[in-house]
């Protein structure tokens, strides 16, 4: 027998299924006893998708109708994707909020107990200190400001607040007394101000006008308190 | 300069990349092929100009030219030059030379096959590696460029340009920061180029089958030519990732092997779709079907390579692999949004010219079982894509969400991370299922297998199997996760091993071969079979180092003072000193000797060490490691408290079976896809018969 | 008198000194947690600040901070979870090994669930209905076949595997 074809080790050899139409025959038979071909009949793909008959029209057009929904499913799955990830590559890319911008707004329980709110703020020039009691370089500026808060304290519309951030609570309060911090400062629970405010680090400080809108941000300590006065007193004229 | 000459080259094949990559489209649609010809020469020529750029890029590193930032921040004096070399791929800048390198290779030899019955595949493929080059390239020069040099103007202030800003000085600082310590492992050395060959052999195959769309053929020629090169992918990208675990393991110091870092998982996702294709190709060929299916997996896999190497790169997902975020990411997502919406649209366009008749006898027929493989890879792949982007998804909606503050103030959504725990329920139960299938599939056979026979063929594999809960009962397991994993296991294997036995017991009888002989000649015969089976053992060996650690390892910190002990399990160890001194290559090194005792006797001593390397400021700790078969003991030098030398604080892990992870995972599967995808000669050259002519004769009178 | 009177008071200050030590050694902080108890927690939480990092292993000086904070919780008596419930409650949801199915990210664990089951739905309706198209040759009468393939066990296996062989 010309071989071209190996029955598969699968099927039993007393029997050969035809190629062409899939009747089971005997080996005894050369030919297929439904369709005719030989044993050896090699169809192409294309032709053994031909030998199907075709549809009835309202299956076609139900398949038709299952393949509309199938392809508008996959281009708004696809991009929405997309969409999401350029939007985080767009966050990405902005960086921190920029000036001239509302930043987000907050409440804040200080480590005594005071409620600050900073929606009550507007009016006053806010300046927003992140730090952690881990953080090395925050201690460069911790004197710095200090000073400008006991400069600026006197006038009323100045408001300091300092932010622990990832902080223990007694290592803050450490921290604090170390370096005679009496301005307000609190825990940022759960991460939600830091989040709200996109830090990538600590320290990182944020001051906000009186009309509420982000006017300087440092993504570093502050080198002098020069630099810190230089930032507020544009900002004291009402 | 050997520098230039290395960026000329870089410029040159971008160049060249696009000329072959035009010249191969507008030769196939204008039907001229010696554009073609062109486009293949183009291509052929790609490889010796990046290797000109590799090799500049080399000499540079172990000359340690610091004026180049990419040398000084991987480069060191101390450090010696064969790690030099390794310090190639350990920036995002050379990384991504490395990838183009091993692009243009992998492109090159194929097209050095022959192309005499495949030449309308050609042009496409071509368009498809030189376009995907191309993108390399276009970042490799104009975002992250490793050719960027130092200049130092006369006031002091240092910039970083390709060429000479006016006025400025080159300026080469006297040392560079050396590579991170972390990656001064053989795992590290080896893990990532394997890791991209991986990567970029997937692009092969996709290439053919964009091809194959592309003409509108319909058949599965595109398949059988990629087959070795779909089976050589897999094998990379199992070896990438297995590396990945070793050197996780051993040099991280958590004893732990896997941690579903995004990055981990992403890489994790091309591997699951690879294996589905690998399997759901074997029905095409034997069945003529599931052309539509395989496309699809073929795109998804080479998706999600490229989306892998976006999330590492870009730093979008927070990871401990990502690099420094740059200006890559946008270039990329660019790359990425075009490749993504150019398949969909190519295979809805021929979607429905790969339909074919489909018949299904049985719903446990092999096809079936395979099928159902194929849904638990995919949706294995699925948990690994929502775990890796549902990050991202809370943090742009996050951020949208902020903006509206009528939605905001009645609950805010937080960027979230998605972490181990999350992934452990669901991949216990897909590979459980996939193990499972592994065991019943080859009892299956194609098309006829009803339930029944299907599960008087299983009785005997599963009742053989059974007999392993008592045993392990007996012997004193109790976890019911452990016993069911290890019984799983041990179905698969037998049915596996049956596989062998049978075939080779049937050949001994029927030619007189001795067993050994007839299992070799039976494996050669049949080598895709055979050595699938192989890899499937290997794969229950990593079943059993994965179940083993999960269930079993326990581990312990405490401080003692020297001469103290600590007790886990059976192992007792003792602080026996503690050693610090300097090395030559800029290192101090704290070593303990710590002498290790098992049930009381003694079986030797172990030397967990924290490295200081003082130019990058950086610690690793090093474990000490017994290692048998059953299970390694794992000590490493924590720090918790200051290290000195009358006390320290250890920790101590027993990680049982975790070796055959490593046996499994690296031997096995490299002996089982060798033996699969070895060359053999062309079996059966089928001749093309015409159609038979169906006529009253041929039915006789 | 006297003598009684003072055993009498000598007895009330003893056992008001023992109730006091009592009182006191209640209210002693519990022996300091090992190692161990700490990592025990520690390897569920996640480094607030790192990347992807469990705070048993993580070597900054912030993880060894949180370390202390969980060992000084623990001395105060606080269990597993209430510690970890502080800790989501300072740190956020983001320290867990998985978020919790709460709000939006209740999505993170509902839609691969959803999704494989469609995909399982999908697949047995495929395969249902390619079971359909099949044209089964069910005229030629059983009796033309040997005895299904599927009955005759293993030594029909066998010569079928011998006949392969033979011809390969």
């Amino acid at each position: 027998m010309n071989q071209t074809t190996l029955p598969s080790l699968d099927y039993p050899a007393n029997l050969w299924k035809c190629p062409n139409c899939g009747h089971e025959n005997q080996t005894t038979d050369p030919a297929c006893k439904n369709c005719g071909a030989a044993m050896d009949y090699q169809p192409t793909w294309i032709e053994s998708t031909q030998a199907a008959p075709p549809a009835a029209p309202e299956e076609q057009e139900a398949v038709r109708v299952k393949l509309h929904l199938g392809r508008i499913l996959a281009w708004v799955l696809l991009f929405f994707l997309l969409g999401f990830i350029a939007a985080v590559l767009l966050l990405k890319q902005q960086g921190p909020i920029s000036i001239g911008h509302k930043p987000p707004s907050f409440d804040i329980t200080t480590f005594d107990g005071q409620q600050i709110s900073s929606a009550n703020l507007t009016g006053k020039v806010v300046l927003v200190n992140f730090w952690a009691s881990w953080c090395v370089t925050c201690e460069q500026e911790a004197v710095d400001l200090e000073s400008a808060w006991q400069y600026y304290q006197p006038r009323g519309d100045v408001v300091f607040l300092g932010i622990a951030w990832t902080d223990t609570e007694n290592k803050s309060l450490a921290y604090i007394q170390q370096h005679g911090i009496t301005y307000p400062n609190g825990p940022d629970l759960g991460t939600r101000i830091s989040q709200a405010y996109r830090i990538t680090g600590v320290p990182e400080t944020y001051i906000i006008d009186k009309q509420g809108k982000l006017a300087s941000l440092k993504l570093s300590p502050y080198d002098s308190l020069d630099e810190i006065k230089s930032a507020i007193e544009p900002l004291l004229r009402p | 300069m050997l520098a230039d000459l290395g960026y000329g080259s870089l410029i040159i094949t971008l160049f060249i990349s696009i000329y072959g990559a035009s010249a191969a489209y507008f030769g196939s649609r204008r039907g001229k092929p010696a554009w073609v010809d062109s486009a293949r020469n183009a291509m052929l020529l790609t490889f010796p100009l990046l290797t000109i750029t590799t090799l500049s890029l080399l000499y540079l590193l172990v000359n340690a030219h610091y004026e180049f930032p990419f040398v000084s921040q991987v480069i060191s004096n101390t450090m010696p030059a064969t790690l030099r070399i390794t310090a190639l791929w350990a920036g995002q800048a050379g990384s991504l030379i490395l990838w183009s390198w091993l692009m243009s290779a992998f492109a090159c030899a194929v097209m050095l096959r022959k192309w005499d019955r495949d030449r309308e595949f050609l042009p496409w493929v071509i368009v498809v590696t030189l376009v995907t080059l191309a993108f390399f390239l276009i970042i490799s020069i104009f975002v992250e460029n490793p050719f960027l040099r130092y200049w130092q103007s006369p006031a002091g202030s240092v910039v970083t340009a390709m060429f000479q800003p006016g006025g400025m000085q080159l300026f080469a600082p006297l040392n560079g920061n050396g590579m991170d310590p972390l990656l001064r492992h053989p795992g590290m050395i080896l893990h990532p180029p394997m890791l991209y060959l991986g990567y970029v052999s997937f692009v092969i195959p996709y290439a053919f089958a964009i091809a194959s769309l592309v003409t509108g053929r319909s058949d599965d020629r595109w398949i059988r030519i990629t087959r070795r090169w779909a089976l050589v992918a897999w094998l990379f990208l199992s070896l990438g990732l297995v590396l990945g675990m070793w050197w996780s393991y051993g040099v991280l110091g958590w004893g732990g092997y896997w941690n579903w870092d995004p990055v981990e998982t992403a890489s994790f996702m091309p591997w699951l779709t690879g294996t589905a294709f690998l399997h759901s190709v074997m029905i095409q060929e034997k069945r003529g079907i599931l052309k539509q299916w395989n496309m699809l997996l073929i795109i998804l896999t080479y998706c999600a390579v490229i989306l892998g190497t976006f999330l590492t790169r870009s730093g979008i997902a927070s990871s401990v692999h990502a690099f420094l975020q740059s200006a890559l990411g946008p270039l990329f997502f660019i790359f990425i949004g075009l490749t993504f919406i150019f398949s969909l649209w190519l295979l809805i366009k021929r979607w429905n010219d790969l339909k074919s008749t489909t018949e299904m006898t049985s719903l446990f027929s092999r096809e079936a079982l395979f099928l159902l493989n194929n849904l638990l890879f995919v949706g294995f792949f699925v948990v690994c894509f929502w775990g890796v982007m549902f990050p991202i998804i809370t943090d742009a909606v996050g951020s949208i969400w902020q903006k509206l503050p009528a939605l905001s103030n009645l609950f805010t959504i937080q960027k979230i991370d998605i972490r181990s725990d999350y992934y452990t329920l669901p991949a216990a139960l897909l590979s459980a299922g996939l193990i499972l299938l592994m065991g019943l599939a080859p009892l299956s056979a194609w098309k006829s297998s009803t339930f029944k026979t299907l599960a008087r063929a299983a009785i005997k594999p599963f009742a053989a199997s059974l007999l392993l809960v008592p045993i392990l009962l007996l012997g004193g397991m109790r976890s019911w996760v452990a016993i069911l994993g290890f019984w799983i296991c041990g179905f698969a294997t037998l049915v596996t091993l049956n596989e062998f036995w049978r075939a080779a017991r049937a050949r001994h009888r029927a030619q007189g071969e001795s067993l050994p002989v007839a299992l070799w000649r039976l494996a050669g015969k049949n080598r895709r079979r055979y050595g699938g089976y192989i890899v499937h053992i290997g794969v229950v060996l990593m079943a059993i180092g994965i179940i083993g650690t999960k269930v079993y390892t326990t581990e312990t910190q405490q401080t003692i003072s020297q001469g103290g002990e600590i007790t886990l399990g059976q192992y007792t160890v003792q602080f026996e000193s503690l050693s610090a001194f300097n090395t030559s290559d800029g290192r101090n090194i704290a070593r303990a000797v710590i002498r290790v005792s098992k049930n009381g006797a003694y079986v030797g001593e172990l030397y967990p060490r924290r490295d200081y390397y003082y130019e990058s400021q950086q610690a690793v700790t090093i474990p000490g490691v017994r290692s048998t078969l059953a299970d390694d003991l794992y000590i490493v030098l924590a720090d918790w408290q200051p290290l000195s030398t009358t006390s320290a604080t250890f920790k101590v892990y027993h990680n049982p079976l975790v070796n055959w992870l490593w046996i499994g995972g690296f031997f096995v599967f490299t002996l089982g896809m060798l033996w699969a995808a070895w060359p053999e000669r062309e079996s059966q050259a089928i001749p093309f018969r015409k159609p038979v002519q169906l006529t009253r004769e041929m039915n006789g009178p | 008198m006297k003598a009684k009177n003072f055993l009498v008071e000598a007895g009330l200050a003893l056992i008001a000194s023992l109730l006091f030590a009592g009182l006191v050694s209640a209210q002693q902080p519990q022996p300091t947690p090992s190692d161990d108890q700490v990592n025990a927690i520690a390897r569920q939480l996640y480094c607030p600040v790192c990347e992807n990092t469990p705070l048993d292993v993580c070597p900054t000086t912030a993880c060894a901070q949180w370390r202390d904070l969980i060992r000084q919780k623990l001395m105060e008596g606080m269990t597993n979870q209430e510690i970890k419930d502080y800790f989501v409650e300072y740190y956020g949801a983001r320290v867990l090994g998985a978020p919790p199915a709460a709000g939006f990210y209740w999505l993170a664990y509902v839609v691969p669930p959803i999704i494989i089951l469609a995909g399982a739905y999908v697949l047995l309706r495929a395969l249902r209905s390619w079971k359909k198209t099949t044209s089964p040759p069910e005229n030629p009468p059983p009796q033309t076949l040997s005895p299904p393939p599927q009955e005759t066990g293993k030594n029909e296996y066998i010569q079928r595997l011998e006949d392969e062989v033979r011809r390969g």
